[in-house]
């Protein structure tokens, strides 16, 4: 097994555990740690497909290289802006949950988030 | 349009109206923030109709010269370099979003409009920052020539959409906002995960080439499997909708109105682009199958549940649920029954016009519903009573989008659903003709609930908590009228839909 192929597992594997976080967790902020799970998962993908395409004498494939700066920034807004709007929930209700069982709130998707 | 897709790509005269249609609003939203939320009004009112004007004159040059434009960004050409590129979808799509855009404009000047003298307040600072950030993102979605520049747009549609949702900061359009980033997130980080299985197979990710490239095999498979299920997450196709009704019914009449009439559409567009442009072949009947399953169970539970709900704002979100179903109805009948190939044909007609008339339709009862709310300070259906002796000219822009939902001429939703269902029975598939009727009777029964309670005489002399401004209700009468006639463009344009179709390099994509 090469380099290549063992980040490509690796990368998967995080893809995976993320994935499963993001799917099962009730949390708010774990969804949002599973989500970073999941994108470094993906950038590690990034990373060994950039390594696997290199042309003789480089040491990667720079489209890759650039796409994935380009997902890290994106990945980082998301976080920033999931976190806040975490943190705005708190501060109006004292929860961070997203179970919606205040009397205002949509009572047709209960059970299903 | 054979030689359009031949020829290697360059830059076409006028291309540089792309750069354009994508450069503008970003300008918008940078020079807000630098001269602050007092002049953020203003320059969108500069800027949006000039938006207008520029995707018509796109429109014009692809309908009158029959190619798309195209322009290759600092003159590298892909793989290396990124290549824009107006097709007659995208033209006919940049029209229909910047005339709905504009009209949401005039809409929101009322509520979020900013007075001479007034203080800078920090929800029409965002809402006119945002509005011009989706124009911008849904522009980057149309005319991104490559996957991964679609990833950014469908990005940026989202982290600009989220914040709509809960401008008015309550607690539950905070948790609803929450819910929809969080399956957006999800959306778009299964969608990166395409994008990278897909460039390490075939090493571009331009369009054009990847579908001369691209064949079947498992990473392609996986590939499309986990973007499309991205996508459908972030267009709320039945199962992946939960986010969308509160979402939709929570945010303020003008932001509801974008989310449901533009921004679904955004993802839904780059469906098309991935299945239709880069990988026609690879769907197959089974797969085109799934999706038109996909399509009709949202239109059976978005109407059955539509039918359940008593407030207002609720029952138009569970009909969009319910018209994104229609959408993806295309896609079985798309499919060349001898070749398996999706292709251009009247049902992708269809489908775009549904889209189309959709986006018209929905903005302009999210806006009655918006108004409806602001006079009678609820949008319970039961107590509508009264409602259209007060508002008749909402009610009628209501009344009118209905129609079009239901289909009935001479609306864009009658043409749209004439063409699916013909394409139906041309290929001999009726059960889907089955499903488009019975959801059009649905929609007729949600749509009679609210009419019959909002021309009831009401038992007390009703209470109007505010007289609405006539110009909000002429642009929702205005958008309503635009779905309705929406039917002409039989007689027209509707052609361009067709134009830069890659069926000449089908041939060899295999």
């Amino acid at each position: 097994m090469n380099a290549a192929t063992l980040f490509g597992l690796c990368g998967a594997a995080l893809v995976g555990f993320g994935l499963y976080g993001l799917v099962t967790n009730p949390e708010p902020l774990r969804k949002i740690l599973a989500f970073n799970l999941l994108g470094s998962g993906v950038f590690l993908v990034f990373g060994v497909v950039s390594r696997r395409a290199a042309a003789s004498g480089l040491g990667g494939d720079p489209v890759p290289q650039a796409m994935v700066i380009t997902a890290i920034v994106v990945a980082f807004a998301a976080t920033a802006m999931a976190i806040a709007l975490v943190l705005r929930l708190l501060q109006e209700t004292g929860r961070s949950t997203l179970n919606s069982d205040n009397p205002g709130g949509t009572n047709t998707d209960r059970g299903n988030s | 349009m054979p030689d359009a897709n031949v020829l290697p790509d360059a830059t076409t005269t006028d291309g540089a109206l792309l750069v354009l249609a994508i450069v503008l609003p970003a300008a918008g939203v940078l020079l807000s923030f630098v001269l602050g939320g007092r002049y953020a009004e203003r320059i969108a009112f500069v800027l949006l109709p000039s938006g207008f004007f520029l995707a018509t004159i796109i429109f014009a040059d692809v309908w009158q010269s029959g190619h798309r434009l195209i322009y290759i960004v600092g003159d590298w050409k892909p793989p290396l370099g990124i290549a824009l590129r107006a097709d007659g979808l995208s033209a006919a799509m940049m029209v229909a979003m910047a005339v709905v855009i504009c009209a949401v404009a005039i809409f929101a000047h009322a509520d979020f409009g900013t007075r001479a003298g007034s203080v800078e307040a920090r929800a029409p600072f965002a809402f006119w920052i945002l509005l011009m950030a989706i124009w911008g993102a849904m522009n980057m979605g149309f005319l991104g020539g490559d996957l991964f520049t679609l990833y950014v747009a469908i990005e940026l549609l989202t982290f600009a959409a989220v914040p709509l949702v809960c401008l008015d900061g309550r607690a539950e359009t905070l948790q609803a906002a929450l819910r929809y980033l969080l399956f957006a997130l999800l959306g778009s980080i299964l969608y990166l995960v395409g994008t990278a299985l897909l460039y390490g197979s075939y090493a571009t990710l331009d369009i054009v080439l990847l579908s001369r490239r691209v064949h079947m095999e498992p990473a392609t498979l996986v590939a499309a499997t986990l973007m499309t299920i991205g996508l459908f997450a972030k267009t709320a196709l039945f199962p992946l909708h939960l986010w969308l009704p509160p979402a939709h019914a929570g945010a303020p009449a003008a932001a509801s109105a974008v989310l449901s009439a533009v921004v679904v559409k955004g993802s839904f567009f780059i469906v098309v682009r991935l299945w239709f442009d880069v990988m026609p072949a690879m769907l197959g009947p089974a797969g085109a199958q799934l999706f038109g399953a996909l399509g009709a169970a949202a239109i059976v539970f978005g109407s059955v549940v539509a039918l359940r709900q008593q407030r207002l704002k609720l029952l138009i979100a569970y009909s969009t649920v319910a018209q994104i179903g229609y959408l993806f109805l295309m896609f079985p009948l798309a499919l060349d029954t001898v070749s398996a190939q999706l292709q251009g044909s009247s049902a992708l007609t269809g489908g775009m016009l549904q889209a189309i008339s959709h986006a018209t339709a929905k903005a302009a009862m999210f806006m009655a519903a918006g108004l409806i709310y602001a006079t009678l300070g609820h949008d319970r259906i039961a107590e509508l009573g009264g409602i259209a002796r007060a508002l008749p000219m909402t009610i009628f822009a209501f009344a009118l989008g209905g129609v079009s939902l239901i289909g009935l001429p001479p609306s864009g939703g009658f043409l749209a659903k004439w063409l699916l269902l013909e394409a139906a029975v041309a290929t001999g598939q009726w059960w889907w003709a089955i499903v488009m009727l019975a959801g059009g009777l649905f929609t007729s029964g949600y749509m009679f609930i609210v009419l019959s309670s909002a021309v009831a005489p009401s038992g007390e002399p009703l209470k109007l908590r505010v007289a609405v401004p006539r110009y909000q209700e002429a642009a929702a009468l205005a958008l309503a009228l635009t779905s309705l006639l929406l039917g002409l463009v039989a007689l027209g344009p509707i052609d361009i839909l067709q134009v830069g179709r890659p069926e000449a390099i089908m041939g060899g994509s295999r």
